[in-house]
């Protein structure tokens, strides 16, 4: 009888320790937000475009880290990044709904601006610079080509061109084997096969 | 470590570094004496020549430029300026294809020379020793002066006095490892005296003790002449070192091992190790900018190879197009001629000959074709020979950085050290599966650097976009406290009307 006694109480003692320690944890080492949205949204290309059907990347890595949304939505992040938040989430890999285009800038013709300011109001990443009645300008530098503010322009003057490739930023490309093609080739059967 | 640095004084400082291959030589222009290129009809100078940043043309349509005036100036710090190869009129700057491995092209100015030697030269300073070292450095800058081995890095960056890393040792560069190439190795038998004259001017801008002049044991002619112009200059503790020959000897990292014992730690440079290593051409191009007041305007070529009938070594202004350069030496018909950029090992294959000559050409080879295309294999699955490693300079697995750079796996790659490859060629020589390692490994490097800037893009962008969700909180919030006080002003009126 004391032996059963013994083993509750101690057993019980133990249970209530642990308790407190995890209680006291939970306090101390509490963080806030969730930490998996900072990691989804680190991978995301932050060009705030909206494809995804998310109002920018920050909550389209919330709706991806509570489960609701898919990881294959982000357009412009391509196979790489899909792949890296199904890595993160654990998930297995989705096709892409859709080709990543050719990286773009947007372009106004200044001719043909009124000044409205209305794209300004549009741009997420403040590249657009320009003052009521004033002609307005697209950075290139910093636009991301989300496309956000052709359509807001009441006159179309705004553009979506090709970035153009810099020598500097030139790479070399697969090697043009068989192997290399074979390798390429598989990747890209087992991409749409997922 | 210290045992190794011991072993390499007693051995006589030379020995040697990891792997490298033995290659056929083929230095068949080795006893043709260095001639002056002929002026070309039109002279199409790039506006960057250079590893950096481009410069901004300086002259107009239309002007009238002497040889040797600047033409393009450099707006950042890691660049040369460029001068005009010729006296002429500059009829026209646009875009035009450049020796790239792209194809892509770069702004041009085009020169169209009037045979004149109306020449523009800075102020000789003969009594350089008198003169402050950043004087000379900046002269350096000025003379557009980069590094003639092939990697074209504005000198004057590396002639630094710095406390923290001084100078012991200066290497010049005469190895010229690369077969087929006997540039540096005539500019040495002939111009002796100039190279070590700008040696000892290097060595006064360092605050160097110690001076070695690297040369490979298959130049004995090389190596007495500047033996004998050593003497003749009366250096001190300056030696020239004749090294086995050995491909990449030449490469920087891998003779300052040999010179010195030394080895420079992946990612730092060799000033970390107290050394400065220079190639012989450049540093007669610093002897000819500080002493007779000299931009660097034109360079020693080798034309070699199977289909050119009368190669040699030759004096060629930049700018100059290598279609021009090949007739000069009698290949006309270039229909069934491969053209190589550089040495075999580390050169290109260049897609048109009409490109101008720059600062980094050091050799045009040309080969039948059917010859070069007949002994390029197609790849076939490693066996896992080992040789690649057995010959890596720099230590590395290629087979395995191969596969990874194949698979995309460029993060594997990186961690496997894919950035300490210096990209010698040695794997791709030696493997019997003709596997294009180098390629892979270029490849990687590339998509790497994509995938760095994408990264770096995006977090630019999220700073903004967080700044600018932050300033319309605050607007935002603004406009309430308006419309709160707004509120309560006419809650007041309202009392105060109603007490009325």
């Amino acid at each position: 009888m004391t032996g059963i006694l013994a083993a509750v109480v101690s057993l019980g003692g133990f249970a209530l320790a642990a308790g407190i320690v995890l209680a006291i944890g939970h306090k101390v080492f509490r963080v806030e937000g969730d930490p998996m949205v900072e990691k989804i949204d680190a991978l995301l290309p932050q060009t705030q475009c909206g494809q995804c059907g998310y109002p920018g990347c920050k909550p389209y890595a919330e709706a991806v880290a509570r489960g609701e949304a898919d990881v294959n939505h982000c357009v412009p992040g391509g196979e790489r990044t899909m792949r890296q938040i199904a890595d993160l989430m654990g998930v297995e890999p989705k096709p892409l709904e859709e080709e990543p285009a050719a990286p773009m800038v947007a372009f106004i013709r200044e001719d043909e601006c009124i000044g409205c300011t209305l794209c300004i109001k549009a741009c997420p990443v403040d590249a657009i610079v320009g003052a009521p009645k004033q002609y307005h300008t697209v950075i290139a530098d910093h636009c991301t080509g989300c496309t956000l503010c052709v359509e807001p322009c009441p006159v179309d003057c705004i553009d979506m061109l090709v970035k153009p490739e810099l020598i500097e930023h030139w790479s070399w490309p697969l090697p043009n084997t068989d192997r290399a093609r074979l390798g390429l080739a598989r990747r890209e059967a087992h991409a749409d096969g997922t | 470590m210290g045992l190794k640095r011991i072993w390499h004084r007693l051995s006589g400082g030379v020995g040697g570094f990891h792997g490298g291959v033995d290659v056929p030589q083929n230095k068949r222009t080795a006893d043709r004496p260095i001639e002056q290129l002929p002026l070309s009809p039109v002279l199409i100078v790039p506006v960057k020549q250079h590893i950096g940043e481009a410069c901004a043309p300086l002259v107009k349509v239309g002007d009238y430029v002497r040889r040797g005036q600047k033409i393009a100036q450099a707006e950042g710090y890691l660049a040369a300026p460029v001068h005009a190869p010729a006296a002429g009129k500059v009829v026209k700057i646009e875009e035009h294809r450049i020796i790239h491995p792209s194809g892509l092209g770069l702004p041009c100015i085009f020169i169209e020379p009037d045979g004149s030697d109306a020449a523009e030269t800075l102020t000789p300073w003969p009594d350089w020793a008198e003169r402050d070292p950043g004087e000379l450095r900046e002269r350096v800058r000025m003379c557009g002066i980069v590094g003639l081995g092939g990697a074209v890095f504005p000198t004057f960056i590396k002639l630094v006095r710095d406390q923290h890393h001084p100078i012991e040792t200066i290497i010049l560069n005469g190895v010229e490892c690369e077969p087929y190439l006997t540039t540096d190795h005539r500019l040495m038998v002939e111009q002796a005296d100039e190279i070590v004259a700008g040696l000892a001017v290097l060595r006064y801008m360092v605050g160097a003790r110690e001076a070695v002049v690297a040369i490979e044991d298959n130049k004995p002619d090389a190596i007495e002449a500047v033996r004998a112009a050593l003497a003749r200059a009366k250096l001190t503790h300056a030696r020239v070192v004749g090294l086995p020959t050995r491909y990449p000897q030449g490469s920087e990292k891998q003779l300052i091992e040999t010179i010195t014992g030394r080895q420079v730690p992946a990612g730092r440079l060799p000033m970390h190790v107290g050394v400065l290593c220079q190639n012989v051409a450049t540093a007669r191009a610093v002897y000819r900018a500080v002493c007779h007041g000299e931009p660097l305007t034109e360079r020693v070529i080798t034309v070699s190879g199977d289909a050119v009938p009368n190669p040699g070594n030759v004096r060629v202004p930049f700018g100059t197009p290598v279609r021009f350069l090949l007739a000069e030496r009698g290949l006309t018909d270039i229909d069934e001629v491969c053209v190589i950029h550089g040495g075999p090992m580390m050169g290109e294959y260049l897609r048109s000959v009409d490109v101008p000559v720059a600062k980094a050409s050091n050799g045009l080879l040309a080969f039948h074709s059917e010859r070069v295309f007949s002994l390029r294999q197609q790849e076939q699955p490693c066996i896992r020979c080992g040789h690649c490693g057995e010959v890596c300079p720099v230590n590395l697995v290629p087979n395995l950085l191969a596969d990874h750079c194949r698979n995309d796996a460029f993060e594997r790659a990186e961690q496997y050290q894919l950035f300490d490859c210096i990209e010698c060629g040695c794997c791709s020589y030696v493997c019997p599966a003709s596997i294009p390692l180098v390629h892979y490994f270029r490849y990687g490097k590339g998509q790497l650097a994509k995938i760095r800037r994408a990264e770096q893009f995006a977090e630019e962008s999220r700073m903004r976009s967080e700044a600018r969700e932050r300033r319309l909180e605050r607007e935002k919030q603004k406009k309430a406290a308006r419309r709160q006080r707004a509120k309560q002003l006419a809650r007041k009126t309202d009392d105060a009307g109603g007490a009325d």
